[in-house]
């Protein structure tokens, strides 16, 4: 394994990781428009809140995306076409949620807002359930063969261990995407999303003790590295911890930061584990290393250089952008 | 399984042809909206006249609806070289993967951050920062062309790679040579400018139909001009281009090149040019046609002499140059008729619209009433805001038919680069799911476009959630308190 190859590696982590982080609230705030949100007026302020950022949050996955085409040909073939209908449901999702926001706020009539609002609140929940589904069975091992092509049937993808971890990640989506609504608004909805967390955050341990359970079964993270995968699964806990502990006392960033890092700490126990490997095959002869399914060591060479001299200033205007936006908007009053 | 005839091959070629028409609905309509609405906003920071403000704050909302639809139907282009052509990915990953992630990196990044900052902005900024947004928009959607038509060239002209011999796939030895192909540089221009003019004659036709109703006059006027001298300047700019990229294929993609004239035999000196004709293709030859002498040469040489290869000729020079590797029971023919069409559509369609431009900025000078008289014309402006959809989906066709059989010219045939292990199930599963979501979207587009066009200029809400705006000001005192 090369150095380009491992920082290649760590980068496409580090691209999954914002995604996570940054669509982790935006699906969980999608999926708060029909159930947190009471009335019109409450959705379209629920909205507000990621209305200009949704679509840079997305540009992380397709930059993610297309640097695992650029750095790891190989995988990135394997995993398209191996989850050919978990990608193309995925894909429905976030082609639903994107136009939903436009549309909704378009249509005349009570009923078309609801029906786009039930489309972005819907496809937020696929979404979030569907990555975390894709993820937890990627890590479980797949059938691939010797040319690297995966045949896999119902099972493989649905089962207990993937539908936990799917079920896992839309409750982490969902409490991030209501801290983020506390930060960003202000009166109803903010004490609200508060008394929400209070009873989510329960579930969600449940939740993230069934994964780890689950985890130890079903992988062989435990086995290949038992210290840093508990040290991870622990970190993980610490964070949704400390981010409970932000809802119990009322500290927003707090919470906002901790279930933050809980999402990134379940994309890190990912790619920790699958390391060296990027696909994890049933037959371990066959898995995809790091080393052999990587693009030349000039294109990773060139795509290092380019990546780094590039991704600084987009964070410059990125992070600029939330600063300009950095206001709180007001819950509509009552009956309203 | 019941066999309706449907092979992985055929039903992946489909899904890509329909995904990509349908996103390249939109992705030159947002590219040109993008440049005209810039335009109207410059024009409004240097004379602080409020109907350029109106104008591209009316305008700019059918950009925020076509953008949405365009980014949400671009990531589906992403995903599927992986889902459906793994092994073109496989084969393609070192050269066609980096411009597809610089293009997300460079381009994406600025586009989607600056769009949020113009759509939610309106009156925080100052104007010229404001205009500024705007242009960052365009400058981004822009750049993301450059990089997916790099990508693209390289599939029509590979250039700076070497096969690796263990692996037998491509691989990148020189960036500046995949990104210096003259295909980009001949294509590039001319999509966009096409963009433009897409932009520009969907707004003409759209102020055509109104001043029919002689509703907002002065305002619809206005945009007209706007847009016709947009139309005018860059229909001309696409006719050039296009001149240039023809001229080129004739050496570099003959077959293309001969089927886009009809033209199975090799052509005389006399430079015999098919103006429209019928072809057999299952005999290769054409069975009517209506000449006109020397125009081919003029097309392809401006001059009158010369000779064009034909069909039959560049097929028998691809056999002896391929057999070797690809074996001799391949078919070199590409889709005739669809290439001699679509080049028909797309120089047909280009030369009038420079005719309409011209015509319409005669008729609509400041001190003449001659357009709101002339109502013919502007049921004819009227009926062409639909005509730019047709021709880039013709362009695009030609562009992607040329290259038939080949996904990757001269390395990689279409039929080896599926994803093998995909169902016909699954695949005909995701078709008929994107083309009844295609088909719904659009209808909401339209009619979004057609209820914003009757609201009117005044109706203008730039912000896109207006609704409850009013009474949740975010920027309005008191919605500050944070902890």
């Amino acid at each position: 394994m090369t150095n380009f190859q491992l920082i290649w590696f760590i980068l496409i982590g580090v691209l999954f990781s914002g995604f996570f982080f940054l669509e982790g609230f935006d699906f969980g705030v999608g999926m708060l428009i029909k159930s947190f949100a009471r009335n019109d007026a409450e959705e379209d302020v629920v909205i507000r809140t990621i209305g200009p950022h949704w679509d840079g949050n997305e540009v992380w996955l397709i930059t993610a995306g297309g640097a695992m085409f650029a750095s790891f040909p190989m995988w990135y073939a394997t995993l398209f076409s191996g989850y050919y209908l978990v990608l193309f449901l995925i894909l429905a999702s976030l082609i639903f949620r994107g136009v939903s926001f436009e549309f909704r706020a378009n249509m005349e009539t009570a009923k078309w807002r609801n029906f786009w609002g039930w489309a972005g609140t819907i496809g937020s929940f696929c979404a979030a359930f569907l990555f975390g589904m894709l993820f937890t069975s990627m890590i479980a091992g797949m059938p691939i063969d010797k040319n690297g092509d995966m045949t896999a049937h119902f099972l493989d993808y649905v089962n207990l261990f993937s539908v936990v971890g799917g079920v896992a990640v839309t409750v982490l989506c969902l409490v991030h995407g209501l801290n983020f609504i506390r930060l960003k608004t202000s009166g109803e909805l903010r004490e609200r999303a508060l008394s929400w967390n209070k009873i989510l955050y329960p579930v969600l341990f449940a939740g993230e003790v069934v994964f780890a359970i689950l985890l130890f079964f079903s992988t062989d993270f435990f086995d290949k590295k038992p210290l840093s995968t508990t040290a991870i699964v622990v970190a993980l806990v610490v964070f949704t911890v400390l981010a409970y502990w932000g809802v119990l006392g009322n500290h927003e960033w707090l919470s906002f930061i901790g279930s933050g890092l809980s999402l990134i700490s379940v994309v890190v126990l990912i790619f920790n584990g699958l390391f060296p490997r990027v696909m994890i095959a049933n037959n371990s002869a066959y898995s995809l290393l790091i080393k052999n399914s990587s693009s030349s060591p000039y294109t990773l060479k060139l795509m290092t250089i380019l990546t780094f001299s590039i991704l600084p200033i987009v964070l410059v205007y990125f992070i600029w952008s939330y600063w300009v936006f950095y206001k709180r908007l007001a819950s509509p009053k009552q009956n309203a | 399984m019941l066999n309706l005839g449907l092979d992985i091959l055929g039903l992946a070629r489909f899904q890509f042809g329909m995904t990509t028409v349908f996103h390249f609905f939109f992705v030159p309509f947002s590219i040109g909206l993008a440049f005209v609405v810039a335009v109207m906003e410059t024009m409004y920071a240097i004379k602080g006249d409020q109907d350029y403000k109106r104008m591209a704050q009316f305008w700019g909302k059918m950009f925020l609806y076509s953008f949405a639809v365009g980014v949400v139907t671009g990531i589906i282009q992403e995903f599927q070289f992986g889902m459906n052509w793994s092994e073109y990915s496989r084969f393609m990953g070192d050269i066609f993967g980096a411009p597809l992630a610089i293009e997300a990196l460079a381009a994406f990044f600025i586009e989607s951050t600056f769009i949020g900052m113009w759509m939610f902005t309106w009156g925080r900024f100052n104007k010229w920062v404001h205009t500024l947004f705007i242009w960052l928009v365009m400058f981004g959607s822009s750049l993301s062309a450059l990089w997916i038509l790099a990508a693209n060239s390289f599939m029509q002209n590979p250039l700076g790679y070497i096969i690796n011999k263990q692996t037998g796939h491509v691989q990148m030895v020189s960036f500046s040579k995949v990104l210096g192909n003259p295909q980009l540089w001949n294509e590039f221009p001319h999509v966009i400018f096409g963009a433009f003019v897409t932009a520009a004659f969907v707004i003409a036709g759209c102020s055509a139909w109104r001043l029919l109703k002689r509703d907002h006059v002065t305002f619809y006027r206005k945009s007209l001009n706007i847009a016709l001298i947009i139309g005018l300047i860059f229909s001309l700019g696409s006719i050039a281009s296009g001149d240039l990229q023809t001229r080129y294929l004739i050496n570099n993609h003959p077959m293309t090149f001969a089927a886009m004239e009809g033209l199975y035999k090799d052509s005389t000196n006399k430079g015999e040019w098919t103006a429209v004709g019928g072809f057999d293709t299952k005999n290769h030859k054409s069975t009517w046609s209506v000449d006109v002498p020397y125009v081919l040469n003029l097309l392809s040489y401006h001059k009158t002499t010369g000779t064009v290869k034909g069909m039959n000729k560049v097929n028998k020079e691809l056999h002896a140059k391929y057999d070797k590797k690809f074996g001799n029971d391949m078919n070199y023919y590409v889709p005739t008729k669809t290439l001699f069409w679509g080049f028909r559509i797309m120089a047909g369609a280009g030369a009038l619209f420079a005719l309409l431009a011209v015509v319409g900025l005669i008729m609509n000078r400041k001190k003449s009433q001659a357009i709101m008289k002339q109502r013919w014309f502007l049921y004819i402006l009227g009926l062409c805001l639909w005509l730019p959809f047709v021709v880039n989906t013709a362009g695009w066709f030609v562009t992607e038919f040329g290259r038939y059989p080949w996904v990757v010219y001269g390395l990689l045939t279409i039929a080896d680069a599926v994803s093998p292990n995909v169902s016909v199930a699954s695949l005909l599963t995701s078709n008929i799911i994107y083309f009844l979501m295609f088909a719904g979207m659009g209808l909401v587009m339209v009619v979004l476009c057609h209820r914003t066009l009757k609201a009117g200029p005044d109706a203008t809400n730039i912000d896109g959630y207006a609704a409850g705006d009013k009474e949740i000001d975010p920027y309005s005192k008191g919605a500050f308190n944070h902890d």
